[in-house]
């Protein structure tokens, strides 16, 4: 299992070959296609990232120290974004993913959806997978 | 002080809209890499070169607290905050200048209402009628009014195409209605609604009046005195100018008759301390160091979409509107919402397999700005049965050129998204 950081680099290498936005976000909306449903009982306020525009739902499990999550969205580039982050975070230790700096999202140029007008965007994802990790660090 | 062309037309009768656009520095960029389009004039429009160099003017000349100073300064800043008075008098054909209130914009002006003539008149039992497709900001401060009163929010309803339904208005708008409160036209649909016969029903009934002006001011006539609205609410930076002015017209009678909304400077007549009496109208409503500025600048915006003519603007709008609408309809999968046979300024759509937010990033992409979401207007999307449309808007400044533009990026959208 690559680490965190590892994985971030890698992802961030994929970017740099391609040049135009357009190519970019094809790349994260054939992510966000690819990506496993989650299951329907998941998919309910309980478990959905409040936001603006699009919906996003979150769900992950402990298995061995290790954290898994699945998640969708309505939208097809923030279930794209979602991807990204389950790919990197998929299997992580929990004290890594609470700790974690995600720094390949600057660097493949997805830093706008960090914004705050985009309320749903790739900041409250990622602060609802930390606080998931946190959760399962105290439990343990 | 103010340099504005007076030659707008060209030789055929259309705007100049490439001499208009000269006006609009902020138009002239890149955004993305690509040509700056702006479509989300129903946000925020644009201010032109007049209404920035009148804030500019402002400070670097004439600053100074208004009213009671007794220098030239005060007396000058004094002045050109009052002509802004005497121009939104003209603009909405109010009958006299001390009808005119300045507040913060279209939300303030509302608030304004029903925290005044709303808490002193609206008792338990009563009956306040909007529309289907109100914006939330007259919406929430009616429902918030009525339940601090149990009093009770009625629905006038609308069909699919977004017109509202006014065959069964008389048992809707009832002896129990105090006030009816609907919007001018639509900011999620561009429905230009029959404000007249709601009024006419609502004098009927003795009911007062508020209409949302907030996205019509910029595109039609408004005559408060002969439509007879009790209120009639705008905001500034929807009327090119700046943000965080609007204008509350209210009737004479009505305000001198409501409570005043904040206590402070320039609303009092005299303060002791056992009490005060407070100060004539329009002061009564003014509370404060007002924003004096943006209400500067407001008049001269006044007097730009003046100087061009809102019938020429609306003639515009309606040919990029027309346009718009039929190119968009040639795009495979899109649903225009909000068919109103009356209408101005709007185009939104849907798509069965597409979400607006997705349209809305990869427009952006493109240079386009547009608008995705439910346009703070909740009510209406749930009654549509879609969670939010993609809302192009347009404005003075915009061409065909950009409505090519624009649907080109659609489609380019769409193959990434498909």
């Amino acid at each position: 299992m690559n680490t965190i950081n590892a994985i971030q680099d890698q992802i961030i290498e994929d970017f740099e070959l391609l040049d135009e936005w357009d190519d970019k976000y094809a790349y994260i909306i054939e992510l966000g296609k690819k990506l496993p449903a989650i299951e329907e009982i998941y998919k309910t306020d309980t478990y959905k990232i409040k936001g603006c525009q699009s919906q996003v739902w979150m769900h992950s499990t402990l298995q061995n120290g290790k954290i898994y999550f699945t998640g969708d969205s309505d939208a097809l580039i923030v279930k794209g974004l979602v991807a990204l982050l389950i790919k990197i975070l998929n299997g992580q230790p929990a004290t890594d993913v609470a700790t974690c700096d995600l720094y390949f999202i600057d660097k493949i140029g997805m830093k706008q959806h960090l914004s705050m007008t985009r309320s749903n965007g790739l900041a409250s994802m990622v602060k609802q997978m930390k606080l998931f990790a946190l959760a399962y660090q105290t439990q343990s | 002080m103010l340099d504005i062309a007076r030659d707008f037309l060209l030789a055929n009768g259309q705007l100049d809209v490439e001499r208009i656009r000269e006006d609009f520095p902020i138009l002239h960029q890149e955004v993305n890499g690509k040509p700056f389009v702006y479509f989300d004039n129903a946000a925020t429009t644009q201010k032109p070169i007049q209404v920035i160099e009148a804030l500019t003017h402002y400070y670097l000349t004439d600053n100074s607290n208004i009213h009671r100073g007794i220098h030239t300064l005060a007396e000058r800043a004094t002045a050109a905050f009052e002509a802004t008075r005497d121009k939104v008098k003209s603009f909405l054909n109010a009958a006299e200048r001390e009808e005119i209130i300045f507040t913060r914009g279209t939300t303030e002006s509302i608030n304004l209402v029903a925290a005044t003539w709303g808490n002193q008149y609206i008792e338990a039992g009563d009956e306040i009628v909007v529309s289907a497709m109100e914006h939330h900001s007259n919406m929430v401060p009616w429902h918030m009014l009525a339940q601090r009163k149990k009093a009770k929010v009625k629905i006038i309803p609308m069909n699919d195409a977004g017109e509202l339904l006014l065959d069964n208005l008389e048992n809707i708008i009832t002896s129990k209605t105090k006030l009816v409160a609907c919007v001018h036209v639509s900011n999620a649909l561009g429905t230009i609604n029959p404000i007249a016969s709601l009024i006419n029903a609502a004098k009927k009934v003795g009911a007062v009046t508020l209409i949302d002006g907030a996205q019509a001011v910029s595109h039609l006539d408004i005559d408060v005195q002969s439509l007879g609205a009790d209120f009639y609410v705008f905001s500034g930076h929807k009327l090119y100018g700046p943000t965080g002015v609007g204008v509350l017209y209210g009737k004479r009678s009505l305000l001198e008759a409501m409570p005043p909304y904040q206590g402070g400077g320039e609303m009092i007549s005299e303060v002791t301390y056992e009490g005060c009496t407070y100060n004539e109208l329009p002061y009564k409503f003014e509370a404060g160091t007002p924003n004096i500025a943006d209400v500067v600048a407001l008049g001269s915006a006044i007097e730009y979409v003046l100087t061009i003519g809102k019938k020429n603007i609306r003639q515009h709008e309606t040919i990029l509107l027309d346009y718009a609408t039929k190119k968009a309809l040639e795009v495979p999968g899109l649903q225009c919402i909000g068919t109103a046979a009356d209408k101005v300024g709007v185009l939104s759509f849907v798509f069965s397999d597409v979400h607006p937010q997705d349209i809305g990033i990869l427009l952006d992409k493109s240079g386009i700005a547009i608008r995705t979401g439910h346009h703070c207007t909740q009510p209406l999307m749930g009654r549509l049965g879609i969670p939010g449309t993609s809302r192009m808007s347009f404005a003075v400044y915009n061409t065909i050129e950009e409505i090519d533009l624009a649907i080109e990026a659609l489609y380019k959208a769409l193959r990434l998204l498909r």
